[in-house]
């Protein structure tokens, strides 16, 4: 019998389908995996250092910088953590448009991935369909926060500002249009029978495994479990709403891509609801007024409000010393954020917990076994995005 | 919900180690003794009254001047009851922790980067080597006394230095 030799193939950092910057080591036996071990850090910038040296408002602008592909979903998980250190309650229009807007960056990121998730598969049709919806939706989020990529605009207290009248209309159409469109991705992909061939029975994980492994969001629910934090602890009015969480039966890619369409069906109800249901009133705490800056008309006309203004741009706003969590089913799975306060205007400690980082940690469970062209199939199923890795 | 259950089992089960209980804003944290750190661990994934089957988070702290100098803290959540528990517990400069990652493997990543962040070892672990920044880098840069900028940031680049020299290195 010949001796069995192993060959290590790296894998990245410069490789198109490992959505960034992820190295992996492969161990292979011919063509199949022996043992996977990824290489990360990358991307590393820092970002829970430097919040140790920014105020509570400044390090908002870090959170956009960790997933990408939904800033508004990391906004809105931190500013539930210094809000919850603080102990301030948000109004309900500010909740509510919240919850409107990190659906619709749930929906705008899982359509990027399952773009380029087909793209890597070889299924390039989608990418088109994909990314003429999702730009419907950057555009509409534009029209709010006049950001694509870093919004920034949901705020500690609230949000930045009012929404202006065009944006309901529009999300009403799209909201109406898009179950058509998600019917057009089914079509491409759910029966076609290279799609199945190639996610089917690939890199599946039992629901103890995942559990084991500390994965969440839709990679969790695919294996069965049922696991989101908009249910288990809702968080800005999450309990208003209706929807359902998709389960998955086999947690292997095929089922992720199911609950990950099914997931963009329901945040689309949520997004229709938040819509009709939008209360009016203030957009931030009004009594709050040493953490929520004064509008711009007013800091044009009274020079207290300059003063304050000023404040709270400049020296931010004290914390009562403790700590807190909170965290958000972010597209990726739960996104916390855990503060702990000294009592002065900066955090004593900023850790957070990526989802991304966490599950891209069951990688080598499930590509062991199966070949190399998998372990793209595997990838792109968690849907990591190295922004969050790194940190 | 001010009185959590595990907590009472907790403190039943391990009356030694458990050193305090704290509230704040709803959220229970619950200070252990190093030494028995993993006894409770165990005892909280594998108890049918408690189940804290995912370990969500694991975070160290570097409380600066205080003694011992570090806190890790392990944030639990249980699929049955619905509920998270915050573990914490101290560890002096130098010292080791027992790993969890035999009880979740979630913990083998997330200890690697408290072990390359704050310089805390963990014996037992399967593989502890740093995970985010190069196996050459020198410090853990978390750590408080360690400065935003870096250590090296006023050394010039090796580059410079040989073009300063008016050596051309890039032939």
């Amino acid at each position: 019998m010949p001796e069995k030799r192993l060959m290590t193939v790296n894998m990245g950092p410069q490789h198109p389908a490992t959505h960034g910057v992820l190295r992996l080591l492969l161990e292979l036996d011919g063509e199949v995996i022996v043992k996977a071990e990824p290489h990360i850090g990358y991307l590393h910038r820092g970002i829970e250092k430097l919040a140790e040296s920014f105020t509570y408002n400044q390090a908002l602008t870090l959170t956009d910088r960790l997933d990408y592909t939904s800033g508004l979903s990391n906004n809105l998980a931190y500013c539930l953590a210094v809000e919850k250190l603080l102990g301030i309650e948000v109004p309900k229009r500010a909740q509510y448009l919240r919850v409107l807007f990190a659906e619709l960056q749930r929906i705008a990121a899982h359509l990027l991935w399952v773009a380029t998730h087909a793209l890597d598969l070889g299924a390039m049709t989608v990418l088109f369909y994909a990314f003429r919806d999702r730009e419907t939706i950057l555009e509409t989020l534009e029209l709010v926060t006049g950001a694509r990529l870093t919004p920034s605009f949901i705020r500690v207290g609230g949000l930045a500002a009012d929404i202006p009248d065009t944006f309901l209309p529009r999300v009403r159409e799209f909201v109406a249009d898009f179950p058509k469109r998600v019917d057009e991705y089914e079509t491409l992909l759910t029966e076609n029978i290279i799609w199945k061939k190639r996610t089917q029975g690939i890199s599946a994980l039992s629901g103890e495994e995942c559990l084991d492994y500390g994965v969440t969001g839709p990679v969790l629910r695919a294996s069965g479990v049922y696991y989101d934090v908009r249910k288990a602890y809702p968080y800005s009015s999450y309990e208003d709403f209706d929807f359902e969480i998709p389960l998955g039966r086999k947690g292997d890619v095929y089922d992720r891509y199911l609950v990950r369409l099914q997931e963009m069906r329901q945040s689309n109800r949520i997004v229709g609801q938040a819509a009709e249901k939008l209360p009016p009133g203030p957009v931030a705490a009004v009594d709050a007024p040493q953490i929520v800056p004064p509008a711009k008309e007013e800091v044009g006309r009274d020079v207290a409000a300059l003063i304050r203004h000023f404040k709270i741009m400049e020296e931010g706003y004290r914390t009562p010393p403790g700590e807190v969590y909170a965290s958000v089913e972010s597209s990726k799975g739960e996104l916390g954020f855990y503060l702990i306060s000294d009592g002065t205007n900066k955090p004593f400690r900023m850790r957070i917990r990526p989802p991304s980082f966490v599950n891209l940690g069951a990688l080598p469970r499930m590509i062991k076994g199966h070949m190399v062209a998998d372990v793209v199939a595997a990838i792109g199923s968690i849907d990591i995005v190295l922004g969050e890795i790194d940190r | 919900m001010s009185e959590h259950k595990a907590c009472e089992l907790l403190k039943a089960q391990f009356p030694e180690a458990v050193r305090g209980v704290t509230e704040f804003r709803g959220e229970t944290t619950v200070a252990v003794e190093k030494g028995q750190l993993k006894a409770v661990m165990r005892f909280l994934k594998e108890s049918e009254a408690t189940r804290y089957d995912l370990l969500v988070d694991f975070a160290g702290v570097d409380l600066g001047s205080a003694t011992p100098r570090f806190k890790v803290a392990y944030l639990l959540h249980s699929m049955r009851f619905n509920n998270r528990l915050r573990i914490e517990t101290r560890v002096a400069e130098g010292a080791e922790l027992e790993t969890v990652s035999d009880i979740w493997k979630s913990a083998d990543w997330m200890e690697r980067e408290v072990y390359d962040m704050f310089g805390i070892g963990f014996s037992g672990h399967p593989d502890l080597r740093r995970i985010l920044l190069p196996d050459d880098f020198a410090g853990h840069p978390l750590r408080k006394d360690f400065p935003l900028k870096g250590l090296d940031f006023e050394k010039p680049f090796p580059v410079c230095l040989e073009e300063e020299k008016g050596n051309r290195i890039d032939a």
